[in-house]
């Protein structure tokens, strides 16, 4: 917190009266949960509510003994590798195109940020719409193409399935971030390099990508942790982590476990797992953000 | 435009055209898959893309619920779609009411533990309810939340999002407005009140649209804490009408919930989009 204001008010009680809703809801539903998670972790329920006995770090060594798990974090790597690496190249071209236009920018917009607007179990019932093996418009394409498609029994489609449709979702996002970082690229600088004889191509490596990084590394993280997070919706509506467990990530396999295998202190666990990565990506983010500053 | 290149600009225009294509051909494959009677899209291998006469029908279908020609019995979306707004609705508004109370006592007060609790705010801000599912679904049935409009918004009004742009944009609002306001006599709440909030109407209607799109698109929450169909949201409802197989399933309908579960937010984010790009972008900064 280094920014303060000079100029401050005084009072005894105000400022505790005004910061008093966020704290009660921070701390009922967020930080008893998060101890409930870190103490569930350490005990083992009998799973009928009649008492838990403390297993220490048990919980966790069977969930790294565990290869569903282990698979688990495979699967959900692929998948965040795939979404963040798709999602980033087609936004970031898509911006280019239109930070190069003059006409129709404002309508090009429009229709790219309609995906933000749809719920991910929506735009996941959509795609399966559009897949189902039988009836569907784009498999029945693909069928035509030799492509087999059934994404029910063959788990490359299936992922390809929930790949393209977590990047549909979150090219809006992409594509704003990225044109309003290319718009602020100094004009002067493509001018002079334009002058120099350098060719779009060329002005586009040179100058306007080395000058977008720091969006493309807040993107990076941004779209990790959307394809870690964000997209249970999209998995639960098309492929319900099948076919098998290929399509379990990590969040869809904390939820499978904590609710329907009810194995309490395996999904405690975790959540705990979750929680360290989720507070490792942010620790990342914010050392970057401050060197940004000073940059 | 840096240089006349003709071809350059065909060239944009087409891959723009070719992106919005692609963004949008879902969304037209709902449109068309409305407009058919469920027996022409089960039978049709695939469906045919001509758009049919059936859009009211489906419409009427998914809205009002009941007896199909199929013999299923449908949940109306008509109520989902109320449990829907007012949920979106409490999620931003009340995001955005505390947020904007505690960013000011963190900016404008010094009290003891200031730094304590920007932090534990502060912690909040990357953790989504998907990590921490069980043990908050935990906390809420304690609480005896189950199948509330409570239990339903409150634990996700939980996150620092706002509070932080809140904060950043007061920093920025010049110290000499303060003191003009005190030299004038004016209290703390009155300062607030009447030079703050007007201040910050831009940021307000940007995260306002954050929030409800947030509120509104929620899944798995609602999939937890609620066990009556009558506080389903529609997110959540538009699932439940998918069968096992494709042919059980009334994809007229499904899609027909799809497309009204879209409008809402696309009409907030279409409505406010100006305000909605500027806070996306600097809320992030």
């Amino acid at each position: 917190m280094a920014a303060e204001k000079r100029v401050v008010f005084r009072s005894r009680w105000l400022p505790w009266a005004l910061v008093a809703p966020q704290m009660v809801v921070v701390l009922v539903f967020f930080f008893w949960p998060a101890g409930q998670a870190l103490l569930e972790s350490v005990y083992e329920s009998d799973g009928f509510g009649a008492g838990s006995t403390f297993v220490g770090l048990a919980n966790f060594e069977r969930l790294f003994a565990d290869e569903t798990y282990l698979a688990s974090f495979q699967t959900t790597a692929v998948f965040s590798v795939l979404v963040a690496g798709l999602g980033l190249s087609v936004s970031l071209w898509l911006a280019v195109m239109a930070d190069r236009i003059v006409r129709g920018a404002l309508a090009y917009r429009t229709a790219l940020i309609l995906p933000y607007a749809v719920a991910p179990a929506v735009v996941g019932v959509l795609w399966i719409f559009m897949f189902a093996p039988s009836m569907g418009v784009v498999s029945h394409l693909l069928q035509r193409a030799g492509v087999d498609w059934n994404h029910l029994l063959n788990s490359t489609h299936a992922m390809a399935l929930i790949v393209g449709a977590a990047v549909w979702k979150q090219i809006s996002y992409n594509f704003l971030f990225f044109l309003a970082g290319l718009q602020s690229v100094p004009r002067s600088l493509i001018e002079a390099s334009a002058i120099d004889g350098a060719g779009p191509w060329r002005r586009f490596w040179t100058i306007q990508f080395p000058l977008l990084a720091p969006t493309t590394f807040f993107l990076l993280v941004i779209n990790i942790v959307y394809a870690f997070f964000d997209t249970f919706a999209i998995v639960d509506a098309t492929t319900s982590g099948g076919p098998g467990k290929d399509t379990a990530i990590l969040v869809y396999k904390v939820y499978q476990d904590g609710f329907k295998s009810m194995d309490l202190g395996g999904s405690a666990a975790q959540s705990v797992v979750l929680m360290a990565i989720v507070i490792v990506l942010t620790v990342v983010q914010f050392r970057f953000v401050e060197r940004r500053v000073h940059y | 435009m840096i240089e006349n290149r003709p071809a350059a600009a065909v060239l944009s225009h087409l891959t723009l055209v070719l992106g919005v294509l692609i963004v949008a051909f879902p969304v037209l494959v709902a449109l068309v898959g409305a407009t058919q009677t469920a027996e022409q899209i089960a039978q049709g291998n695939p469906m045919s893309m001509v758009p049919g006469d059936q859009l009211g029908n489906s419409l009427r279908q998914a809205l009002l619920g009941g007896k199909t020609i199929y013999g299923n019995t449908l949940p109306p979306v008509a109520p989902m779609l109320w449990v829907s707004l007012v949920s979106a609705l409490v999620i931003a508004v009340g995001k955005i009411a505390i947020s904007l109370l505690s960013a000011f006592a963190i900016v404008y007060f010094r009290f003891p533990l200031r730094g304590l609790i920007f932090w534990m705010i502060f912690i909040t801000l990357m953790l989504p309810v998907e990590v921490r599912i069980l043990p908050t679904y935990e906390v809420v049935s304690q609480l005896g939340m189950i199948d509330t409009y409570a239990g339903l918004t409150i634990p996700l009004i939980a996150s620092a999002t706002a509070t932080f742009l809140f904060r950043q944009f007061f920093l920025t609002v010049p110290d000499e407005l303060v003191e003009a306001a005190r030299i004038d006599g004016a209290g703390p709440l009155k300062f607030f009140k009447d030079v703050l909030l007007p201040l910050s109407a831009t940021s307000i209607a940007a995260l306002f649209v954050i929030q409800f799109i947030y509120g509104w698109n929620q899944y798995l929450w609602p999939l937890l804490v609620t066990t009556r169909e009558d506080m389903y949201p529609i997110v959540m409802g538009i699932r439940r009408l998918i069968a096992g197989s494709d042919a059980a399933t009334e994809w007229n309908v499904v899609m027909a919930t799809a497309l009204l579960a879209m409008v809402p937010p696309a009409l907030v984010v279409i409505g406010m989009q100006r305000w909605f790009v500027k806070g996306l972008v600097d809320s992030e900064k």
